[in-house]
């Protein structure tokens, strides 16, 4: 199967340098195909956060490799890294990352407008991922003056914002009540119905179940994995 | 799960037969637990002898009806006031098995509780998936499952929540203590990680 978003092949990342280096990844190979929407869980320090940043092109593996809609990411260099971060790639962090000098909306439609959409469009389209997580009266508030979790949607909108296929989040409903935790997962399991593969790294085994597989991480290796699998995906689109 | 209860409380909202008490009951609860047509004859035929319920003749296509009496209502009265016992935890089973598996020389308890978590996970997908179906439906008997769904999602929450305290724990003892059998990580020799599962196309790998 080659058509996956995203796929890491024999992937390990070491930290720091002997005798003290860390074993942050251990060959780890990983995939989300179109469609999809797999949670990644394990405990503090497995790896979850360094896996998600090398699938982001955020960080580079020690050796193995990272695709994304097959391209690989080594070859692709710097700018073009760049590049495939702001067309392809939807990044929640877990520390959210938003631009404190910068109103919500133009969080959002920031890395729009970094990729040449017009303003005007850039604006509307944050507007409308604004309404989708549910705080487009709050489009205009700067991120010092929103509640962590208003800050985590407005995070979340900015990763959903225009067609991106490949969604990774980093503990995205870490700061929110149950409720609006399950708001979120509803946005990120739509977008994946809808064709993009989406990694959720979350603590919270209710919120992992709304994936498609869930893959167990421990000392940075992949121990487990559970879920549909993808024959089952395919044949039965709407599940039982 | 008092079955016998169950069918009175449906009871009290009309008289029934046997198949419509079924499907009654499997609309609310799913088929989560499944009502065999025989046990819920048994339970009518009990309920006759005990005085709670009463056959009151057949409809036109041989049903017999069931009505609920006064005593049958005092019953009912009485279950939805009185708590459920707490006396047979159903996680037993894997609370026994986790306490046996560390104080039983050999076995390989980072995989016990590693199985474990990924069989709740699956049946947690599941229900989650059946609750994703079930969302904005105003129908009562559908706003009763959801409530059944939610019940088994919590569960298994829990039950996942309780088994990675477990590893947690176990992990630092064997830290602590060094103590072989408490080891859920071969630090030596990764490749033959204590996990190791071959599954899927992300089997568990060792480094290098
Ligand atoms: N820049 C770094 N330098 C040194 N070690 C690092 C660095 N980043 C991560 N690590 C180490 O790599 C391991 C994996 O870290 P990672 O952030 O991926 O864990 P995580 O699974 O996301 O944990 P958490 O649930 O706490 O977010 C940890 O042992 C961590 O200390
Ligand atoms: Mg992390």
């Amino acid at each position: 199967m080659n058509n996956a978003v995203l796929r890491l092949t024999d992937v390990t990342r070491t930290h720091g340098a002997a005798p003290h280096e860390v074993l942050a990844l251990r060959g780890v190979s990983f995939a989300a195909y179109p469609g999809e929407l797999v949670a990644v869980m394990g405990p503090s320090g497995s790896g979850k956060s360094t896996l998600l940043t090398i699938a982001g092109g955020l960080d580079q593996p020690s050796s193995g490799e990272v695709s994304v809609e097959g391209v690989d990411l080594a070859r692709l260099g710097q700018e073009g890294r760049a590049r495939m971060r702001r067309t392809s790639i939807g990044y929640v962090f877990q520390g959210l990352n938003l631009i404190p000098a910068l109103t919500a909306t133009e969080n959002v439609a920031l890395p729009r407008e970094l990729d040449g959409v017009a303003p005007r469009r850039a604006r509307a389209e944050a507007r409308r991922a604004l309404e989708e997580v549910g705080i487009l009266d709050l489009a205009d508030r700067f991120p010092d003056n929103m509640s962590g979790g208003q800050q985590q949607r407005v995070a979340i909108a900015r990763a959903v914002v225009g067609e991106r296929r490949l969604i990774l989040a980093d503990e995205p409903t870490g700061a929110l009540d149950t409720e609006t935790g399950e708001g979120i997962l509803q946005l990120l399991r739509a977008r994946c119905d809808a064709g993009a593969a989406g990694v959720l790294v979350t603590h919270e085994a209710r919120h992992a179940a709304w994936a498609d597989r869930v893959v167990f991480l421990r000392d940075g290796v992949v121990v487990d994995e559970t879920g549909t699998d993808r024959a089952d995906v395919l044949t039965e689109p709407a599940a039982r | 799960m008092s079955v016998k209860h169950a069918l009175l409380a449906l009871l009290e909202q009309q008289p029934m037969y046997g198949y419509q008490l079924r499907a009654e009951f499997e609309q609310r609860t799913g088929t989560t637990w499944p009502l065999n047509v025989g046990q819920v004859y048994t339970t009518l035929t009990r309920l006759e002898r005990d005085g709670l319920a009463l056959a009151e003749g057949e409809d036109g296509e041989g049903h017999v009806i069931y009505r609920i009496t006064d005593a049958g209502r005092g019953e009912v009265a009485t279950w939805f006031t009185t708590p459920v016992a707490r006396t047979q935890p159903p996680r037993d089973e894997l609370a026994i098995k986790l306490a046996l598996a560390v104080t039983v020389p050999g076995v390989d308890v980072g995989t016990v509780i590693q199985q474990q978590r990924s069989a709740t996970m699956a049946a947690l997908q599941d229900y989650t998936r059946l609750k994703r179906q079930a969302a904005g439906s105003v129908e009562p008997a559908d706003l009763a499952w959801s409530l059944v769904l939610d019940s088994l999602v919590f569960g298994a929450e829990a039950e996942i929540r309780w088994l990675d305290h477990c590893e947690a724990r176990l992990r630092r003892a064997a830290a602590e203590h060094g103590r072989e059998n408490w080891r859920l990580d071969d630090d030596a020799s990764p490749s033959e990680h204590q996990f190791h599962r071959p599954a899927g196309e992300t089997p568990a790998r060792g480094a290098r």
